[in-house]
């Protein structure tokens, strides 16, 4: 499974990316694997807010959906748009084109939270 | 996932890379290569399924036949040695034990093929009933099950055994069939709404009849499957599937499987008085197909409203990969059945618009 060490984790099998004091906020390859084929993507507009630990969308496999779970707490500030119509990018792509949302964090700090790759690998052989 | 039933499939499907859930107490694959990629060869070509975790029931001796008249909902006196039968198996209420195929074997011997989380319950059933000239046996551990599925099914089997395939007709079957040199009974019955066929055969068996069909049909096409795909194409063909769209407080009347359902044949069965009741009141629930108006896709359990008025549930939704639709089938109340009545689905607490469509969603042509 692909881990990439650029990034850091959420126990729900979210990834976070950040760039200039903005993070990136997308679902892991073990996640998109367990899904399976994505379907649907839901996610907030931009200008709302999303707390940390807290829904802030869903993703919808063929045979289950999945709530996502914001690593941070912050103002959405992007949303990728492309998911509406090829929500399979999930699969194909989940780093990269599969980018879900951009926050712009209340507290940059609670990135040093979430879960390291090493960690984060650790966790998905336990599970 | 220790405790665990498994098939003789199991190894082969492991080696093979297949995704495993826990259905029913059985360990068995939700999918292969993916889920809308199976289906997809089911449509258009062909799939393979292992489904050797239902339930085979022997019932057998002097009256069985009168017997099954009185446990069953389809009128069995109907059939004919080689002939099999989709029926229902109620309470005295009217609410289902299962939903069940019935194969005729000879005058006094039948197999009933359960679903496989019901297996220990029907028997259960069905042996507290029988008269003592009537043997029940319960064989699920004889028999392992595949279904192979789909428009080149008949070329892609044709190719293991003598038999002549296009005269077992649908709904018919032959036994013994010899299939890559396995004896096995062969039926033209499926629960995916494509042609195809229905192999028993003996459980220790069934990896080198898997291996030789997934050969056979290679140029084909053929894929194998797992139950992921298995439950998208039975819920287009708008096929029920006992646990979701059929339960002990579900009536067979409700859930739209009423061709199953004799109440003017001439034994009593049980059952009979409250279906019959119901159909004179009138049927108080239907089961109707739901297309979302709105975005997003209705699951099992979400519940349907109607002028703000709850008026059902969902029994099964996904997204149709065949038609690319959020679809649901839902169970309603009978004053919202109607084809073109607007309803809504609460998804995870919104309400989203849908209307009430045809059913099935999938009819092969």
């Amino acid at each position: 499974m692909n881990v990439p060490k650029h990034l850091r984790y959420t126990e729900e099998h979210e990834w976070v990316k950040v760039e200039d004091n903005k993070v990136k906020i997308g679902i892991t390859d073990f996640a998109q694997d367990e899904l399976g084929d994505i379907v649907f993507v839901e996610l907030p507009e931009v200008g709302d807010e999303v707390t940390k630990d807290e829904p802030f969308g869903s993703v919808e496999s063929v045979k289950t959906v999945s709530e996502l779970y914001a690593p941070v707490s912050g103002k959405v500030v992007a949303v990728n748009e492309e998911l509406a119509d090829a929500p399979e990018l999930v699969n194909e792509s989940p780093y990269e084109k599969a980018w879900m949302i951009e926050v712009e964090p209340s507290d940059i700090s609670e990135v040093d939270t979430l879960l390291s790759p090493e960690d984060y690998e650790k966790h998905i052989q336990e599970d | 996932m220790g405790d665990l039933k498994r098939t003789p499939l199991y190894d082969i499907y492991k080696k093979m890379g297949a995704k495993t859930i826990d259905f029913g107490g059985w360990e068995l694959p939700v999918q292969f290569s993916g889920i809308k990629e199976e289906h997809q060869a089911v449509r258009e070509r062909a799939g393979l399924f292992d489904v050797s975790h239902m339930g085979e029931i022997e019932v057998a001796g002097a009256g069985a036949e009168a017997f099954l008249q009185t446990l069953l909902t389809n009128d069995v006196s109907k059939l004919k040695p080689g002939d099999a039968q989709y029926t229902a198996m109620c309470y005295e209420d009217g609410g289902t034990v299962d939903d069940l195929i019935v194969y005729k074997k000879d005058a006094d011997r039948f197999l009933l093929v359960v679903n496989a989380a019901n297996t220990d319950k029907d028997f259960e059933w069905i042996r507290s009933h029988a008269p003592a000239a009537v043997a029940v046996k319960n064989a699920s551990n004889d028999y392992a099950q595949l279904a192979l599925q789909g428009p080149k099914a008949e070329a892609i089997l044709q190719k293991l055994t003598e038999e002549r395939l296009e005269d077992i007709g649908f709904f018919k079957f032959k036994e013994p069939v010899a299939v890559a040199g396995v004896p096995a009974l062969v039926s033209r019955t499926g629960y995916t709404g494509e042609d195809g066929f229905e192999i028993y055969l003996p459980w220790a068996e069934a990896p080198k009849v898997w291996e030789a069909l997934l050969a056979a049909g290679k140029d084909d096409g053929l894929l194998p499957c797992g139950l992921g795909a298995r439950d998208t194409l039975r819920f287009e063909a708008k096929l029920p599937l006992y646990g979701q769209e059929l339960g002990p407080d579900i009536t067979p009347l409700e859930a739209g499987i009423g061709f199953a359902v004799k109440l003017d044949k001439a034994a009593d069965f049980i059952g009979k008085e409250a279906l019959a009741a119901q159909k004179a009141n009138g049927i108080p629930r239907k089961l109707v197909g739901l297309e979302m108006i709105d975005k997003g896709i209705p699951r099992a359990h979400y519940e349907v409203y109607k002028d703000g008025v709850k008026i059902g549930v969902v029994t099964t939704g996904t997204q149709s990969p065949t038609l690319k639709k959020n679809l649901g089938l839902a169970l309603v109340e009978r004053t919202a059945a109607a084809i073109g009545t607007e309803v809504e689905v609460d998804i995870r607490g919104k309400r989203k618009k849908a209307i009430v469509v045809k059913t099935p969603f999938y009819k092969r042509s």
